[in-house]
């Protein structure tokens, strides 16, 4: 098992992706214990309690306003970026406590990728140099090196074919579906066991988004997702289990919280909580 | 007939097309009387400089005035001849001397000068705008930030002064005692600028740096900066030019010095400094000097600016 601790000690992590990691056949997961985040004093959300399951696509759907992007941001210790933010409770990756005393953000964010909604490509860099990008930061100099990663990267976004003629063009050359699968291969390019997705899709038209979806079905084999999103049918489509975020109608404090988990056909035929009944059909949000 | 259109206008249509029509003029009139003195301001120095301009000009250093050769032109008095010898005291200024020498050395010398200033000034202003952009804001950003804002509106005599006291006193006039004059007139500018610039760049990028695992330091260096680097240029630009432009703190450091220096370490002219020990000399012939400093010293602000405006866009570093 590839863990921070190891990656802090120097030891060199190789991508395992058929390596059985504690607990787990293969792939990585994740375990949400009481996390709750604050802005300042503000508490964004109820205590949270998930368990995200390796090698699956776990979709967090909600109302805007109700904590799915904060929360999405404590699975890698985003969140604390935000000026006075701050985290109480625990995410665990693997058997790994990822907000322990010691362990390095930086690192958590090595193992925990993450796509946002805006691809943010340099765009007067080259698409190589968006790519070899996270490794040159970890010290990979060697030029043969950096080729096979960045083709590599580019090959699992599904964008190789596209730009293999390219690779020196400045990046802000590409579409903007093309921009969202660079910024994909950018993360992968860095070996994350997770990766967390921000809304990829909401500035995409149709088409762009469908390859999205496709390569994020793709990756599920040997990626654990976990995929924020406002379009319940790209939940439907893709995800394996879904979160349902709701903001408490009925009390006056706007915080959001988790109100329902389980496998996604379950939730959207048979929902458990009327909330999430609600929701999916249209009534709310 | 009436068309719907025109029959369709409110009560008070008449009135609010006049008071437009009133804003409208007043903000012209107000925009030209804002901008004719600096078109004022640099058409006569462009036009009384310029006629002083002739290669010599650039190419020497400071002459002492020479009595006229008969039929010789009077620079800085364009038409007027050299009429001879016989003079009457109540003709008016006197015309006898002629001033054949350039400013050669103040070129030079604002180069040093300045040029050295910023040397010291680009590196620590680049890094306090850092600083002040992605650092979290503590009471240490607030201090910095003000006396910053204090320094900017500071007037230059006082920093001639501080330096006069503090330097020149013990080291003697030095061109290196006026480029550490200049630098503090030259660091909250490109301090300011930098933050302003750094805090346009989008969080997105900086948000996809930290998810990278980026520490800050590399995220601000290879992706931050030069994203804004087009607008830290303009910032470098304007202290240069500020720096250029001063005058009261060389005097009391770089002093003048009449003929061409390299030495930092002793007086040293400068543009600025030509124009204003030339502008009241005695030698009508001098002021020559003044305006076609002024001149020079015009075009090298400008030309810097317009330089690096075409290197930029050159190159095509956007700010996203």
């Amino acid at each position: 098992m590839v863990s921070v601790v190891s990656v802090m000690n120097g030891e060199q992590p190789a991508k395992q992706p058929a390596a059985a990691p504690v607990g787990h056949a293969r792939g990585h997961s994740l375990t949400v214990r009481n996390l709750v985040p604050f802005y300042g004093k503000r508490q964004a959300v109820r205590p949270v309690n998930l368990d995200i399951p390796p090698c699956q696509i776990t979709a967090i759907i909600g109302p805007s306003g109700c904590g799915k992007s904060t929360m999405l941001r404590c699975l890698n210790r985003m969140h604390e970026m935000v000026a006075q933010a701050r985290v109480e409770g625990t995410v665990w990756l693997d058997h790994e406590d990822i907000y322990a005393a010691g362990v390095d953000p930086r690192l958590v964010r090595r193992k925990i990728g993450m796509v946002f909604q805006h691809p943010a490509v340099l765009h007067t860099r080259s698409i190589y140099e968006n790519v070899a990008i996270g490794p040159r930061m970890s010290g990979i100099t060697r030029r043969r090196e950096l080729d096979d990663l960045v083709e590599h990267s580019l090959h699992q976004a599904a964008l190789w074919h596209e730009v293999q003629d390219r690779l020196k063009h400045p990046a802000r050359m590409l579409s903007g579906g093309q921009q969202q699968r660079l910024s994909i291969a950018r993360t992968l390019a860095i070996a994350p066991d997770v990766i967390l997705f921000d809304e990829p899709c909401a500035a995409l038209d149709p088409i762009a988004t469908s390859k999205i979806e496709e390569l994020l079905v793709a990756l599920r084999s040997d990626y654990t997702l976990v995929i924020v999103t406002h379009n319940l049918q790209q939940a439907v489509r893709i995800s394996d289990r879904t979160a349902v975020f709701m903001i408490d109608r009925d009390a006056k404090d706007y915080i959001g919280s988790l109100v329902e988990v389980n496998d996604t056909a379950e939730v959207f035929s048979n929902p458990q909580d009327p909330r999430t009944q609600d929701y999916i059909s249209g009534r709310v949000g | 007939m009436i068309s719907s259109v025109k029959a369709s206008a409110p009560r008070n249509y008449r009135q609010t097309t006049t008071i437009n029509l009133t804003m409208q003029t007043l903000l012209v009139v107000a925009t030209l009387l804002a901008v004719a003195p600096l078109l004022w301001i640099t058409g006569y120095v462009l036009v009384v400089g310029g006629s002083a301009l002739k290669l010599s000009f650039l190419t020497k250093d400071y002459e002492a005035p020479e009595l006229a050769t008969e039929g010789e032109v009077i620079e800085g008095f364009p038409g007027v001849e050299h009429q001879g010898f016989e003079r009457d005291e109540r003709d008016g200024p006197n015309l006898d001397f002629v001033a054949r020498g350039g400013v050669l050395h103040g070129i030079v010398g604002t180069m040093i000068i300045t040029g050295l200033a910023l040397i010291i000034v680009v590196p620590i202003g680049l890094m306090a705008g850092v600083f002040l952009a992605e650092y979290p804001d503590t009471w240490v950003t607030v201090v910095v930030r003000f006396a910053c804002d204090v320094l900017t509106g500071a007037p230059s005599i006082v920093v001639g002064v501080v330096a006069y006291v503090l330097l020149v006193r013990h080291l003697g006039f030095s061109a290196l005692a006026g480029s550490l004059a200049l630098t503090f007139l030259m660091v909250p500018t490109i301090t300011r600028t930098t933050e302003e610039m750094l805090k346009l760049v989008p969080m997105t990028i900086r948000d996809a740096a930290t998810a990278l695992g980026s520490p800050l330091w590399y995220a601000t260096f290879t992706v931050v900066l030069p994203a804004a680097l087009p607008g830290i240029v303009t910032g470098v630009m304007l202290a240069f030019a500020r720096g250029a432009g001063e005058t009261a703190p060389l005097i009391l450091t770089a002093f003048g010095n009449h003929t061409l220096s390299f030495d930092v370490f002793g007086p040293m002219h400068a543009l600025p400094l030509i124009v204003y020990r030339f502008t009241d000399s005695p030698f009508p012939s001098e002021h020559t000097y003044a305006w076609g400093g002024a001149f020079v010293l015009t075009m090298i602000v400008l030309g810097a600016n317009i330089l690096v405006r075409v290197v930029t866009a050159y190159t095509q570093v956007k700010g996203r």
